[in-house]
């Protein structure tokens, strides 16, 4: 362990920005929601009926948990603790893989363990940092959730029931940092074991009470709720997670001892001694980048959305219950019926991710150039346009599979429970791709950067998602003037299923995206490439 | 068309930091050329301006015959490149890699010359290049190049990371393509390697040439080590410009010698010299 110390400050000093990012994230999503219950179900009977609808939906269920009472505390924790407990796993799964496997990846771990540093030090360093991450988080939500009134003793559980699954799942990540030689591969592992952890908590309390309900037992996602902060307190829980940590974090140290730097358990598979006669072309290349990538977004998307689909038949009842909330649902997405607008609200939030994803396909471009992996590229026949249509394509194509596959997820999920499919299908695959203008407009924007900035295309790009994110989410509870809002592209799409559609702001975000992807490809072509 | 690469007065600054500050470079067609520089001398910024990659502030350049920035997609169908620092993508084997490269610029298929490099540097194609040691990633990047049938190869210190087995199959190679007519621009810091290969050498110092030339004519540039025993016993040494041999020799032997010693000066002495001088 010598040397962890230093490591740590470094790990620190790395994800300077990272960390109190995961850390405001996690405690915004809790507050927020619990100022939201306070001020739009603020008396007992309208929370009761909230309650019994929330209750009886097993969609809901499974995207959200069991409620455990009617006090804003209880709908704060049903509504979005499991939710905070997942964001929690992700900020320590990152963190710890990015320290240990990534480093180790990259080689710098051979530099660093080459001075007086111990085997364990990176391992240990990591788990150290994400532990105080999560005592950071912890010590915040103490500090914030009593102040919109919640009971102390519930918001000191919530929040050490948020931190604990953090920790459980640092305890998997390191575990899954010694068994891969790609950190890539890794992340997989240990978000798989995330993805599992949520389907099984979802099915369990999607269940009836009895069946399936042990389900929710056997995952740490589950946990969180089942400390029930707000209800007959469970404090003893708290063990659980704290437990995998323990099982996990011995596996972890016994395995790294006995494996060589570098390597992993998992052996790494010879692939093709030839190239496929596919891959032949600068566009092949950045298919072959990238599709993998893509393929985990779109079974992401199919999933999430199906189950939001699902969801929508009784958010009428359940939106019925607060006056306040219908005036915001139907402010928030289009005009006919709650249903409608519900469902209009989920296809903003599928155009915006997808913005999301444009982005990060497009910024493969900016990670190829400093990486070095441009410049044996440019100096073949393959010209910078070219070479940078390949991956700009990809993301055009992404996006719109992505929108695609929201919508006929979303209507397969909604029209199945109805018993309309077909209709629902065929009307929310349009209210998906009436996203993707705005989505182009997104990814013209980041060719722009990419071409003209590049240095700072990558932390540009990323503060205008997260900005479009909070506006086109929370812009219409917070208020936002008109032209504030106008400026974002999310704001000018159709706002379907209900909505109207309008021709000429489609045709004109097409044409800005196009203006703006021409003007970045031209700044390219005037720079200088390849150096980071 | 005589001149693989014509350079002159060439300038690039990055920011405050002059990377070249007028370099001039000619290499004839059909020649290894060796570029020779410390670290940070900039071989590898004209390198990438030939590349079309980055753009000169001054100067000119021309590769084979063309604007490097301007036509720099046709330029590079007859140019095959191996970078300094070699960085392969890490989920791709190092077979797919030689293929992709070789078909990105626009090349025929020549299996039998993909797979006799193969052999010759002894590469396992079908691993993932994450699992390749830094001389393995070398060679993928070399074999690219080598079964390429461009004119020009620019080598950006091709041999590090190789073993000396390596390293002679590298010479090997670079001697055939010489014979084949093919030009061969080698930056390079092995100076043995520049030794045996090159037919001329420029030497490059703070985005400066300080020489160019045969290695015979670096010679006649530097100073040759003479030494003798002379009759009464005493031993002299001297560092004699080539110009005042002939007066140091004819003065020794009036003296009278019992032995003598002349030995013109290594690429590593010539190398030192300029490294280490102020500049001019």
């Amino acid at each position: 362990m010598t040397g962890a110390g230093v490591l740590a400050r470094l790990a620190v000093r790395r994800d300077r920005i990272a960390l109190p990012v995961c850390v405001y994230v996690i405690v915004i999503m809790l507050t927020v929601n619990g100022y939201e219950f306070r001020k739009l179900y603020p008396t007992a009977a309208s929370r009761l009926a909230l309650a019994a609808s929330g209750e009886s939906n097993p969609a809901l269920r499974f995207l959200y948990g069991r409620l455990d009472g009617t006090s804003i505390g209880a709908l704060t924790v049903w509504r979005i603790g499991v939710w905070a407990g997942l964001a929690a796993a992700l900020s320590t799964i990152f963190l710890v893989i990015r320290h240990t496997r990534g480093d180790e990846e990259a080689g710098r771990l051979e530099l660093v363990g080459s001075a007086a540093v111990g085997r364990f030090a990176a391992l240990g360093a990591s788990l150290v940092v994400a532990a105080e991450t999560m005592a950071l988080t912890i010590l915040l939500l103490f500090a914030v959730l009593p102040l919109l009134g919640l009971p102390f003793a519930g918001s000191v559980l919530v929040a050490l029931s948020v931190g604990a699954c953090g920790l459980a799942f640092a305890g998997v990540a390191a575990l899954a940092a010694q068994l891969t030689m790609s950190a890539r591969a890794a992340r997989g592992i240990a978000l798989a074991v995330l993805g599992v952890a949520f389907v099984l908590r979802g099915s369990g309390d999607a269940g009836v009470t009895g069946g399936l309900s042990w389900l929710t037992w056997t995952s740490p996602l589950g946990w969180v709720q089942l400390t029930r902060p707000f209800g007959e307190a469970r404090w003893w829980v708290l063990c659980l997670p704290l437990a995998v940590c323990a099982v996990c974090l011995p596996g972890a140290f016994a395995l790294d001892a006995r494996r060589d730097l570098g390597a992993g358990l998992l052996p790494e598979r010879p692939g093709r001694s030839t190239a496929s006669a596919a891959l032949r072309s600068p566009d092949a290349l950045a298919w072959r980048l990238q599709r993998g990538a893509l393929f985990g977004w779109l079974g992401g998307y199919a999933a999430l959305f199906a189950i939001c689909g699902a969801a929508a038949q009784g958010i009428g009842q359940l939106v019925g219950t607060s006056s306040a909330l219908r005036t915001e649902i139907s402010r928030l997405g289009g005009q006919s019926g709650i249903v409608d607008a519900y469902l209009a609200g989920l296809m903003l939030l599928a155009g915006v991710v997808a913005g999301a994803y444009a982005v990060s396909a497009v910024l493969r471009l900016r990670s190829e150039e400093t990486g070095g992996l441009a410049e044996p590229v440019l100096a073949t026949c393959v010209g910078r346009v070219r070479w940078a249509l390949g991956h700009v394509l990809v993301a055009v194509v992404g996006s719109a599979l992505l929108l695609a596959v929201a919508g006929v997820a979303t209507g397969l999920g909604y029209g199945l429970r109805t018993g309309s499919a077909g209709a629902e299908v065929s009307r929310m695959l349009g209210a998906g791709l009436g996203q993707l203008p705005a989505v182009l407009v997104v990814a013209g924007v980041a060719v722009l950067a990419f071409g003209l900035v590049p240095r700072w295309s990558v932390p540009g790009m990323w503060t205008i998602v997260g900005v479009l994110v909070v506006f086109q989410l929370f812009g219409p509870l917070l208020r936002f003037s008109h032209w504030v809002m106008d400026v974002s592209p999310f704001t000018h799409v159709p706002h379907l299923p209900g909505g109207a559609v309008s021709v000429t702001p489609l045709v004109w975000l097409c044409v800005i995206a196009v203006a703006f992807t021409l003007a970045g490809l031209s700044a390219l072509r005037r720079r200088d490439a390849g150096i980071g | 068309m005589t001149n693989a690469i014509e350079i002159g007065g060439l300038r690039k600054s990055f920011g405050e930091t002059i990377a070249l500050d007028g370099l001039d470079l000619t290499v004839q067609t059909g020649q290894v050329h060796a570029f020779l520089g410390p670290n940070g001398a900039g071989k590898t910024t004209t390198i990438r301006i030939l590349l079309g990659l980055v753009r000169a502030d001054g100067g000119q350049a021309r590769l084979l015959g063309g604007d490097p920035w301007r036509d720099a997609t046709s330029l590079h169908r007859r140019i095959a490149y191996v970078p300094g620092d070699v960085t392969l993508w890490p989920s791709l084997t190092g077979g797919e890699i030689i293929d992709l490269m070789s078909k990105l610029r626009g090349d025929g298929d020549d299996a039998g010359r993909r797979k006799s490099l193969i052999e010759r540097f002894d590469l396992d194609p079908s691993k993932k290049s994450r699992t390749y040691s830094k001389g393995n990633r070398q060679k993928v990047a070399l074999i690219a190049a080598l079964a390429s049938d461009a004119e020009l190869l620019i080598l950006d210190e091709p041999t590090s990371g190789l073993d000396p087995l390596m390293e002679a199959a590298f010479r090997e190679c670079v001697n055939e393509e010489r014979q084949r007519g093919r030009t061969v621009l080698l930056s390079s810091h092995i100076l043995a390697e520049a030794e045996a290969l090159a037919d001329r050498i420029t030497i490059i110092r703070a985005g400066r040439t300080v020489e160019t030339g045969s290695l015979a004519d670096l010679r006649h540039l530097t100073l040759y080590h003479v030494t003798a025993t002379l009759e009464d016993g005493s031993s002299v040494q001297r560092e004699v410009p080539p110009a005042e041999l002939n007066d140091v020799l004819r003065s020794l032997t009036a003296t009278g010698v019992r032995s003598l010693t002349c030995r013109p000066p290594t690429l590593e002495e010539i190398f030192l010299k300029q490294y280490s001088e102020v500049s001019t």
